[in-house]
């Protein structure tokens, strides 16, 4: 019977988490059909796939070439498109990551099957058909999505499910042979230049602190890091921030900037402009701290504060640091 | 910033050079080059408001715009055109009649013409099928040397159109582009903002590249920008002119089906309280935080 294919991710070489969560969702799936669960891996020298197996894969396909240490959109859809159609999977599931929005459109079009973007669950029907849910204008209308082509292919949102560990680290390992011309690419790749700034990119965040215009001005966002830091998080930003110049647009929440679901989201001195809450509002937690008794903010908020954040937070960071002691 | 000039080819070695000297020297040096850029109408997202009793979004039918992170896309273009000679910059839209709008907001940004997709036929389309719909109609005005498009729409937020359009056509697709580095008439390298830092990559043209919001900053259209879109003709084509194979296109060309739509209660109904002093602000937030077991 075809199997459940997930497609992992790495970064530096490193199994990346989201290709856990992959597997989750590729478990339930693969198990809801009685079929297999396998991992598709292309790289370089990646570390330990064996982990793969833990978190639920029956099979790892591994190509493992120097050719495709990097990501090369054209060499991996032909690796993909050619793996495919020797094993004939019926449904390939990655993470909605720069990666996985590249790749998935290249490979559904070159296999002329339907493609759904940013899922937030998956399902087997009763028919055994893939059923692919996904929030669309910014989370307002949640759509059930079929698809009548094989492969069934989908994104899903990075935390959108918690990755499962099993006692097992076995499984079989597959190395395809793919032949020299796959690999030709008309990209050229020159370098990565790594960013100082985030240590996890606010997508993949467990805890994430985000300030808006309430937080006054730039300096002021040294004590969000700092906040962030003690809560093991990272830093978001309404887009009146970023436009402001008080912090890069990769750490922009909202419609134009970034969806994110961490398991606490703290809104400081973010009103919650529909924009925004189209952003975050998937996330488990919500607390907000605003002086505006009638922010939007406080609609979505499992906890809030009706104050001055600048005024607020380093108060909140004393306790913390009492804590600590 | 430097600009180089080698063999008469021009490089843009970085995409901030300041518009009157690139000017000068692009007039020596320039090329032909021919941009083609997708965009989209989405319902105007300022004008909606919440319902607080259903929590769902409200809108009113007529309220739409041009996709606000395709405006990056459109400026880019631009940009482009103001430091190279002989750029022609080409909008390119599927939609209803209506969405003509969107093209005449791109001809007052700056692009040279534009086409409308609208045809019944072409309704109820998914990625898979607008991207072949609009691939076909590249191919009909002639195809590009570049072709520029958002990340995403604002009311989809799938993101696929782009990469596909690139897929169909068989060129490189460069997404998440946040600073084109350089500009030949061979060949751009471009850098992408992918998690966790950026990736330096170069590819020959024709290729598809899909911007960020960290590219530029787009402008307003100024009066005779205005004045030149009123004025403007946006060309449409229809199934038939860009000989589309009918199986592919609209709803019954589309791979994909949506079987259910519903709507999410976004409010929540948490304990909102009031500051008496940031100290015992902060006490209450840190019993939250304890409750919940964050800390």
């Amino acid at each position: 019977m075809p199997g459940v294919w997930t497609l992992a991710e790495f970064r530096e070489k490193t199994i990346n988490s989201v290709s856990y969560e992959l597997l989750a969702w590729g478990r339930s799936l693969a198990d809801a059909l009685g079929v297999e669960l396998s991992s598709i891996v292309l790289g370089y020298e990646i570390k330990d796939v064996e982990i793969l197996f833990d978190h639920g894969a029956d099979t790892v396909y591994k190509i493992d070439d120097r050719r495709i240490e990097h990501f090369l959109p054209d060499v991996y859809s032909n690796i993909l498109f050619s793996l495919v159609k020797q094993y004939d999977p019926q449904i390939i599931i990655a993470s909605a990551t720069t990666y996985g929005r590249t790749i998935m459109p290249i490979l559904s079009t070159k296999l002329n099957t339907g493609l759904t973007a940013d899922c937030t669950k998956l399902e087997i029907g009763e028919d055994g058909t893939l059923l692919q849910t996904r929030p669309a204008i910014g989370g307002n209308v949640m759509a059930t999505i079929r698809t009548q082509t094989k492969p069934q292919m989908a994104t899903v949102r990075p935390r959108s499910k918690k990755p499962i560990s099993y006692d097992k680290s076995q499984g079989k390992i597959i190395i395809p042979k793919i032949e020299d011309e796959l690999f030709k690419s008309a990209y050229r790749w020159i370098k990565f230049e790594k960013d100082e700034s985030t240590d996890l990119p606010i997508q993949e965040a467990d805890v994430v602190i985000a300030g808006g215009r309430g937080m006054k001005d730039e300096k002021n966002f040294e004590m969000l890091y700092e906040l962030a830091k003690k809560l093991n998080g990272v830093v978001g930003a309404s887009r009146t921030a970023v436009d402001m110049g008080w912090i890069p647009y990769s750490h922009q929440v909202g419609l134009s900037g970034k969806t994110v679901s961490p398991h606490l989201y703290m809104a400081l001195g973010i009103s919650g402009a529909i924009q925004h809450i189209a952003g975050m509002s998937s996330s488990d937690i919500v607390i907000a701290v605003n002086t505006d008794p009638d922010a939007p903010i406080f609609n979505v908020a499992d906890f809030g504060i009706i104050g001055d954040a600048t005024e607020i937070i380093p108060e909140l960071l004393k306790a913390l640091g009492d804590k600590d002691e | 910033m430097t600009i180089l000039i080698d063999n008469c080819q021009l490089k843009i070695v970085n995409s901030y050079v300041p518009y009157a000297i690139g000017y000068m020297l692009f007039q020596i040096g320039g090329f032909e080059l021919k941009i083609g850029v997708l965009i989209k109408q989405v319902p105007a997202t300022d004008k909606v408001r919440i319902d607080e009793k259903t929590g769902t979004m409200v809108r009113s039918e007529m309220e739409a715009e041009l996709n606000p992170l395709d405006m990056y896309a459109v400026e880019e273009a631009v940009r482009i055109k103001e430091r190279l000679k002989d750029v022609h910059i080409t909008a390119i839209t599927m939609g209803p009649p209506s969405a003509s709008d969107a093209i005449k907001d791109a001809i007052s940004i700056g692009c040279d013409d534009g086409y409308l997709l609208t045809d019944r036929r072409f309704a109820g389309a998914d990625t898979w099928a607008t991207a072949y719909t609009l691939s076909m109609a590249i191919k009909r005005i002639g195809g590009f040397d570049l072709v520029l498009c958002g990340e995403r729409a604002t009311d989809g937020e799938t993101g696929q159109v782009g990469p596909s359009v690139g897929a169909q056509m068989g060129i490189p697709v460069l997404t998440y582009v946040s600073e084109i580095v350089e500009l030949t008439d061979k060949y751009v390298r471009v850098k992408r903002a992918v998690e966790g830092g950026h990736e330096i990559v170069e590819v020959d043209l024709p290729a598809l590249i899909s911007v960020v919001k960290e590219i530029n900053d787009p402008r307003i259209p100024n009066l005779s920008g205005k004045l030149k879109a009123k004025s403007a003709e946006v060309k449409s084509f229809d199934a038939v002119s860009i000989e589309a194979d009918q199986s592919k296109i609209g709803l019954g060309g589309s791979p994909t089906r949506v079987v259910k739509v519903f709507y999410p209660k976004l409010t929540r109904s948490g304990e909102i309280v009031r500051s008496k002093d940031p100290q015992s602000a902060a006490k209450a937030l840190l019993e939250f935080l304890k409750s919940k077991e964050i800390i």
